[in-house]
């Protein structure tokens, strides 16, 4: 079984501590206001799919390292 | 000049159960193969977990000619041992997955393979549930026998949700837990012994550098265990170390080395791809492979482009890590070139090479998706988010940052794309974007059912599923190459070599299969028949 990929799975509570580095652009859609209403509704429906607890549920999913 | 290639996806599956979070990852993978037999188990006999035959493997053989000791390999390269799990990993886990699969298992406790009746295989690989798809020829077949295996795996999960006394395990079609470790979705390419393998690197090397671009799944997070914030177009880019290499699960390479043909190694080789994210999109699985194999053909040919890349790992993670597209890298010559140059390099080579040696439907349905889709990300990336799964999630992630103001490192935005390679198209973001019509497809859904239960009818798979669905009872061993009876007549068992992945199909053999009352009648008329071209 793997040890080989588990380096940074210990001590993985560090993992918050990060500059904010450069981004991409905010995608040119981001001011396509023609499809505003589309992508409201969109998000409202993918809110509702979310898991729950966001960070802790992040936070929870540790893999073991594969091929 | 053609698409058409002997071709096999494979998917390492993440997996958690979110009500068990200590729970053992290789303990949670065989639940999926014991549900997945346990939902199957209608047609009793070893359907349910024909055992791998592991003669033909050879983890350990380099094509560059030379084979790693035992000693000397990671255990994680030992793929050619079956994997077992202890009495006291089980009992860990309360019940264990044998309870899922119920009498079947006193001699053998839990399930830890499966071959499939579409030819398959789903098996326990590591601490990862994995299915590895039959054999194809085209890229459209690829796209939907890969998709079979996400039905395949959805079925299993179902049965652990309904079973008393389980906790839900969800499976992600995805590469990284964000944390440091990486687990893979590879391609393999069947392709002549004769080619020599240094031309295979010299031509591969900067397309795979390069191909992430066109198919990358888009990650949230810069480095192995997100050491800076952003968004990058893969994966698994992060996760690469060396160029060339006989590793998978350390020191990655962008070329594997791994000889382990399972066909006739004096006339194939199968190139074994590591490098590619688990794609979501089937435009992107279509061209992941269609792509790849246009150019394998091209170095056949000897026509491949001639580029070399001064630091092809630096390069790699360099055009991952800017979704503007606009990064340079630099070439050996000096020339200082993007991902998209260096895409359509190639795929002028391609045009020109398709041009002069004649093409059929399934190669210029690749090429003018190759075309079209290098053109539009030239354009705009964000317009190709129809087809392109980085570009999907990008779009999906940018809407959330702009409605609510949030920083790259939100744990919602962690949360979107881990979600987004959820395979239940209920809590799978990209299967919320399909069911709006927001994705394009290649398959529909009917097709992948089928394609659940029934093997492709051009390759050996076909000779392997029929086998393994029509003689549960005596089918007791198979792999790649092989399918093991068990017959009372025959005191020994009876291996069938199918060491030729274009025999065994239906043309050769589905009169064959008609024709047997059972499975004696079977193995006689194979052995005796013309028939028995199957085997080479």
């Amino acid at each position: 079984m793997a040890a080989q990929d588990r380096r940074n799975t210990e001590g993985r509570t560090g993992e918050e501590e990060v500059e904010e580095t450069p981004l991409p652009e905010a995608g040119p859609e981001a001011g396509a206001s023609a499809q505003t209403e589309g992508v409201d509704d969109l998000l409202d429906e993918i809110d509702g799919v979310l898991e729950n607890n966001a960070e802790e549920f992040v936070r929870g999913f540790i893999q073991k390292g594969g091929q | 000049m053609s698409v058409r290639r002997v071709t096999g996806t494979e998917t390492e599956y993440g997996v958690l159960a979110p009500g068990m979070p200590a729970a053992n990852a290789t303990v949670l993978s065989s639940q999926i193969v014991n549900a997945y037999a346990a939902s199957r188990r209608s047609g009793a006999g070893n359907f349910g977990g024909t055992r791998w035959d592991y003669t033909d493997e050879a983890p350990l053989n380099d094509a560059r000619g030379f084979a790693v000791p035992r000693t000397a390999a990671d255990p994680t390269q030992l793929t050619d041992v079956p994997p077992v799990l202890d009495a006291e990993q089980i009992a860990l886990e309360g019940g264990g997955p044998a309870a899922l699969y119920g009498e079947q298992t006193t001699d053998n406790p839990v399930l830890m393979n499966m071959v499939l009746a579409n030819g398959a295989r789903l098996y326990v690989d590591h601490a990862h549930p994995e299915y590895s798809s039959p054999e194809v020829t085209t890229p459209r077949d690829a796209v939907l026998w890969d998709k079979a295996g996400d039905a395949v795996v959805l079925a299993a999960v179902r049965y652990i949700a309904a079973a008393p006394g389980f906790s839900p395990v969800n499976l992600y079609k995805n590469n990284t837990d964000s944390k440091g470790a990486s687990y893979g979705s590879h391609e393999n390419y069947l392709v002549p012994r004769s080619v020599p393998f240094t031309d295979l690197v010299r031509g591969l090397v900067p397309f795979f550098v390069s191909r992430q671009v066109i198919v990358g799944s888009g990650r949230v997070g810069i480095g192995t265990s997100n050491q800076r914030q952003g968004y990058q177009l893969s994966q698994r880019a992060d996760f690469f170390e060396a160029e060339v290499g006989l590793e998978t699960t350390i020191r990655r390479p962008i070329v594997n080395t791994r000889d382990e043909p399972h066909a006739v190694a004096e006339k194939y080789r199968r190139l074994h791809v590591i490098i590619g994210d688990a794609n979501l999109s089937e435009v992107s699985t279509l061209l992941k492979v269609g792509t790849t194999s246009i150019v394998l053909s091209m170095i056949e040919a000897g026509s491949a482009p001639l580029v070399e890349l001064r630091d092809p790992v630096g390069a790699l993670q360099a055009i991952s890590h800017d979704p503007t597209l606009q990064r340079l890298v630099e070439l050996k010559d000096g020339r200082k070139v993007s991902g998209l140059d260096l895409q359509e390099i190639y795929l002028e080579a391609a045009a020109r090479h398709c041009r002069s040696t004649g093409t059929d439907p399934d190669t210029e349905d690749v090429l003018t998706r190759w075309t079209s889709l290098v053109g539009t990300l030239k354009r705009d990336p964000m317009e190709a988010a129809a087809s392109v799964d980085w570009v999907a999630k990008l779009k999906l992630l940018q809407a959330y940052r702009t409605r609510d103001s949030l920083a790259w490192s939100d744990a919602r935005l962690h949360l979107v794309d881990l979600q987004y390679s959820d395979i239940r198209p209920e809590k799978g973001l990209y299967y919320r974007l399909a069911a709006r019509g927001h994705m394009e497809r290649i398959v529909t859904d009917a097709e992948i059912a089928r394609a659940v239960n029934e093997p492709p009818d051009d390759t050996r798979a076909y000779f392997r599923g029929n086998c393994v669905s029509r003689f549960p009872e005596q089918v007791v061993g198979a792999s790649w190459d092989s399918i093991i009876f068990e017959l009372p007549s025959r005191r020994r068992l009876q291996r069938i070599p199918t060491r030729e992945p274009l025999k065994g199909t239906r043309a050769l053999t589905g009169e064959l299969f008609e024709a047997s009352v059972d499975a004696e009648d079977f193995v006689t008329r194979l052995l005796s028949g013309p028939e028995h071209s199957v085997a080479p």
